[in-house]
C-alpha cells in the first residue's frame, strides 16, 4: 500500500450509505488505494469498515449520503458541507463512473473552464465564446480549501433547468486532493447557487471511481434528466481522462504547460507539491 | 404525425445506434430518457410491466407500434423511413450479409459492451472473458474489412454504408472504455474513421463527432 500521508490519513469516498440500508445486514466490498475494503453495519447500525480478512478495522464515517474511509490515522475531521442539509435543496446521487485514470487528473479536469466550449459544446460552452475571463485563486488560511471565484463563462445550456443561454457563474472548491465542488448559478434561484459535487475514489494511481452528487434549487426536473444531463457531460470527459499521458499528474511545473486560464490548475498543483503528494503523480521530468 | 419515441440511455451505445441511424434518415424523435444508472429504471415494474418485459433499452414507439432490440429496431427504421435508400437494400445477398453483421452486433453487445459496463458502472461479471471475446469478434473484422478494401469495399455488407455498419459501429468505437485497445486492428479503425464522417453524423459521450 501507498505510504503517502496524504491519502492515507485522509477521508476517502468508497459509495453510497444507501448500499449498506441501515438496520440491514447488507455489506460490500470497495477498492481503495489498491486495497479491497470490507463495509458493513454493526449490531448498532453504525458503519464498519475492515480488510478483508476482517482483522483490521479503519476509520469510517458516514457523511453527506457517503461512506467515507481512512486506511491510516485521520489527521483532520472530514470538510463541511452545510449546504446539504439546506432547506429546498435537493440532493441527488448521479452514481459512481469508473475512469481508467488518476483521479487527481480527474479532479483537475472538473476544475479547467477552458475546455468546457470544446468538449462540452452546446452544453457548457461553444465556439467563439471561449475567452475566460480572469478569476481569482486562493487558498483559504482556516481551512487550507482551494477557492477560485468569479469565474465567468457564456454557456448555451448550463443546466437541465436552464431555458436559454447564460453567462455562468462559477465558484471551485477544492476540500482534499480527491473532493471538489463547483458553486453555480442557479437559473430557478438567482440568488443562489447550485452546487455539483465531484468525491472521487481512487482505486489504484491510475483508476479511480467518479462520484457526482447534485444539491440544487430545482422543483421542476425529473431526477432522470438531472442524472442524464450530468452523466452526459462526464460520459465526454472519459475518453479525454483515458488518454492523457503521463497518467499520473505532473506537479512541478515544467511537464506541462499551464496557461492564465489555468489558474485554478496551477494552484491544485501547487497545493498537491506544497503538501508532498507523491501517490497518483507523476514521478520523473 | 405522431413524433417517435425512443426509450433511451444517453451512455448505452445500442440506444445510439438508433440515435445514429435517426439522424442518417433525418427522422425526427422525442427522446425518453431511462435511469438506467444508478436507479435501474429498465427493471422497475413500470418499464417491465407496459414497456419491454425483459428490461432492455432501446424500445421504440411509433404510431402505437412498439418494438423492442437496437438490432429489430434499425431494421425498422431502415425499412419504414429509409425505403428507396442505401440503408437496408432489397438485395438477397447484401440482406443475408446484413443479417450476419446484426447478429454480430449482438455478440459485441455480450462482450465488448459488456467489458465496458464492467469498467466503468462496476457490474460484476468475467471481465477477461469478455475482453477476450471482443478481441476474437475485432480479429475477425478486421480481417474482412482488410480483405474488403482490397476490392474496393469499404463497408461491411456492401459497397455502401448499411444498418450493418450503424450495428457495429458503437461496440466497436467504444470498446477502448471496457480496456478493449483497439491498435491492433487498424483496417477497423480506418472503417471508423469513414463511419464517423458520415454526412449528420452524430456522436455521443466518447465517440466525438468530427464537425465538432
Amino acid at each position: 500500500m501507498t505510504q503517502d500521508p496524504n491519502v492515507l490519513n485522509d477521508w476517502l469516498v468508497v459509495g453510497q450509505a444507501g448500499k449498506l440500508a441501515p438496520g440491514s445486514r447488507g455489506r460490500f466490498s470497495a477498492r481503495l488505494l489498491g486495497e479491497e475494503v470490507e463495509l458493513s453495519r454493526d449490531g448498532q447500525g453504525r458503519p464498519r469498515a475492515t480488510d478483508r480478512a476482517g482483522r483490521r478495522e479503519f476509520a469510517v464515517q458516514e457523511r453527506y449520503s457517503y461512506l467515507w474511509v481512512c486506511l491510516g490515522e485521520p489527521r483532520k475531521p472530514l470538510f463541511e458541507f452545510p449546504e446539504f442539509v439546506q432547506p429546498g435543496r435537493r440532493i441527488l446521487d448521479c452514481g459512481a463512473i469508473g475512469v481508467a485514470a488518476s483521479g487527481l487528473r480527474v479532479i483537475e479536469n472538473f476544475l479547467d473552464v477552458a475546455h468546457l466550449p470544446y468538449v462540452h459544446t452546446d452544453l457548457l460552452g461553444k465556439e467563439p465564446h471561449t475567452e475566460v475571463a480572469v478569476y481569482t485563486v486562493e487558498v483559504d488560511a482556516q481551512t487550507d480549501e482551494i477557492w477560485a471565484r468569479d469565474v465567468r463563462l457564456w454557456q448555451p445550456k448550463a443546466a437541465v433547468s436552464a431555458s436559454g443561454a447564460l453567462l455562468a457563474k462559477y465558484a471551485y472548491r477544492v476540500m482534499q486532493p480527491f473532493s471538489t465542488m463547483l458553486y453555480k448559478t442557479c437559473p430557478a434561484r438567482p440568488a443562489e447557487n447550485d452546487i455539483v459535487c465531484l468525491f472521487v475514489q481512487p482505486v489504484d494511481e491510475t483508476s479511480s471511481l467518479a462520484h457526482t452528487l447534485l444539491a440544487y434549487f430545482d422543483d421542476a426536473s425529473e431526477d432522470r434528466d438531472l442524472i442524464a444531463f450530468q452523466q452526459t457531460i462526464f460520459g465526454q470527459d472519459k475518453p479525454i481522462l483515458e488518454n492523457h499521458r503521463p497518467q499520473r499528474l505532473p506537479i512541478d511545473g515544467r511537464l506541462e504547460t499551464p496557461a492564465r486560464c489555468d489558474a485554478t490548475s496551477i494552484a491544485y498543483r501547487r497545493w498537491l507539491k506544497s503538501r508532498g503528494m507523491r501517490f497518483s503523480v507523476h514521478a520523473g521530468n | 404525425m405522431p413524433a417517435i419515441k425512443l426509450y433511451d440511455y444517453e451512455l448505452s451505445g445500442n440506444c445510439y445506434k438508433v440515435r445514429l441511424l435517426l439522424h442518417l434518415l433525418g427522422v425526427s424523435y422525442e427522446k425518453r430518457p431511462i435511469d438506467f444508472f444508478p436507479g435501474r429504471e429498465h427493471k422497475s415494474g413500470w418499464f417491465l410491466g407496459s414497456v419491454n418485459p425483459l428490461g432492455q433499452i432501446p424500445v421504440l414507439e411509433d404510431d402505437g407500434y412498439v418494438l423492442r432490440d437496437a438490432q429489430a429496431i434499425l431494421v425498422y427504421l431502415a425499412s419504414r423511413y429509409g425505403a428507396g435508400t442505401q440503408w437496408y437494400p432489397d438485395e438477397p445477398r447484401v440482406r443475408g450479409n446484413i443479417t450476419m453483421w446484426l447478429l454480430t452486433a449482438d455478440d459485441l453487445t455480450r462482450t465488448a459492451s459488456a467489458a465496458r459496463l464492467h469498467d466503468m458502472l462496476g457490474y460484476e461479471l468475467d471481465v477477461d472473458r469478455c475482453r477476450a471475446g471482443a478481441h476474437a469478434l475485432l480479429r475477425l473484422i478486421d480481417d474482412h474489412l482488410a480483405d474488403a478494401e482490397i476490392v474496393g469495399q469499404e463497408w461491411l455488407a456492401t459497397m455502401h454504408p448499411t444498418i450493418a455498419d450503424t450495428a457495429c459501429f458503437p461496440y466497436i468505437a467504444l470498446a477502448p472504455q471496457g480496456g478493449i485497445p483497439l491498435d491492433d486492428y487498424p483496417a477497423v479503425r480506418r472503417w471508423i474513421g469513414r463511419v464517423r464522417h458520415l454526412p449528420r453524423f452524430i456522436g455521443m459521450p466518447g465517440i466525438f463527432s468530427p464537425q465538432l
